[in-house]
């Protein structure tokens, strides 16, 4: 008999201190599997954000720095200028990415920065209580939202991944969900993808990661885990919108 | 014949296993474990597990092994 499913070696076997049923735990072992099937694990540089994803360095058994509050991109850019033959990917969830970081991942994608980027969309902040995010649903109940967010009020859900694709300096971005065994494979796939684009000098790659935040959802588990199928899924579509090389 | 193992320490109850499994062959338990959460157990047989690591898949905590 073997052991057939098993702790990536990318990843620490440590307790997390991840709420139950969040998928950053399932994000952070996708791709963590991802290093380890590229054999990256000793060449790679993690760039960790602010957010409940913080603790990057605790949890994967690779170099990590941590930066402020959005500068992930910018920073990641530094250290692959500076060490084009390291791996390095950003972790950055969407208070992270889409609200504070706007403006440094816009540029480095647009620059088209040999880097990836896992970007974690959970529609709320997770880490400071559940904050109305960019990426917060209409009328979704938020702490800074109570009523549910109105278009006229706090504007419309930003989709990312469309938005990124538009910009000509990136090769790859797609979208994926760890919702159910299926949406998950294909999130593997994705994540894959987008690191084999930096491993081949392909250019900037980007993955938006549909993820449940059960706690500031007010939701258990099991019903935060389907809301991201049923409501996210309807306004984050899944797939891939660009893919410059085929891959 | 195909088996898993779920680590009880590591494991949070979120029940997203019991839910991935095909022949839902695991339940959440009725004792409270180190962190103060319902772990989950494996109910089935080993004949009735295929060893299809879905339930290893989905969980967050990494905390189920499978063995074929
Ligand atoms: C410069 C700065 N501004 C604000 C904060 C407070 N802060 C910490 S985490 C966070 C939001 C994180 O949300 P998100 O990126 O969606 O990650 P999640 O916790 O949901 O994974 C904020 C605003 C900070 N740490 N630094
Ligand atoms: S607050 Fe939300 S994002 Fe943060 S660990 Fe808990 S479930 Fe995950
Ligand atoms: S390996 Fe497959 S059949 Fe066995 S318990 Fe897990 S999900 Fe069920
Ligand atoms: S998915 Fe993992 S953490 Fe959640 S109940 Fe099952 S074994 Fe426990």
């Amino acid at each position: 008999m073997q052991q057939v499913f098993k702790r990536p070696t990318s990843l620490k076997d440590v307790q997390t201190h991840f709420c139950p049923g969040c998928h950053h735990g399932t994000i952070h072992r996708l791709v963590a599997e991802a290093l380890d099937e590229f054999g990256l694990q000793k060449e790679t540089i993690g760039i960790a954000s602010i957010g409940c994803s913080v603790f990057l360095y605790y949890y994967f058994d690779i170099d990590v720095i941590e930066t402020p509050h959005g500068r992930a991109p910018a920073v990641a850019t530094g250290v692959k200028r500076a060490r084009p033959d390291r791996f390095v990917f950003t972790y950055q969830g969407d208070g992270d990415l889409a609200a504070i970081g706007t403006a440094e991942i816009i540029h480095a994608a647009n620059r088209g920065e040999h880097i990836s980027v896992i970007f974690v969309n959970n529609t709320t902040y997770g880490m400071t209580g559940g904050q109305m995010a960019p990426t917060t649903l209409l009328g979704q109940k938020t702490s800074t939202s109570p009523y549910g967010r109105k278009p006229q009020v706090e504007g419309y859900p930003i989709r990312m991944a469309e938005l990124l694709s538009g910009l000509d300096g990136v090769a790859f971005s797609a979208r994926a969900a760890v919702n159910s065994p299926k949406n998950l494979m294909d999130a593997k796939k994705q994540i894959r993808k987008a690191f084999r684009y930096q491993v081949e000098g392909k250019g900037f790659s980007f993955v938006e990661v549909l993820a449940a935040c059960p706690t500031n959802w007010g939701m258990n588990p099991i019903e935060a885990n389907e809301r991201v199928g049923r409501e996210m899924c309807e306004f984050f579509k899944l797939g891939t919108f660009k893919n410059t090389a085929e891959l | 014949m195909p088996r898993i193992e779920i680590d009880e320490l590591r494991c949070k109850g979120c029940a997203l296993c019991t839910i991935a499994c095909p022949k839902k062959l695991i339940a959440t338990s009725e004792h409270i474990n180190n962190l103060g959460y319902k772990p989950a157990v494996f109910e089935g047989t080993e004949v009735q597990c295929t060893g299809c690591a879905l339930c290893a898949e989905m969980c967050p905590d990494v905390a189920i092994k499978v063995f074929k």
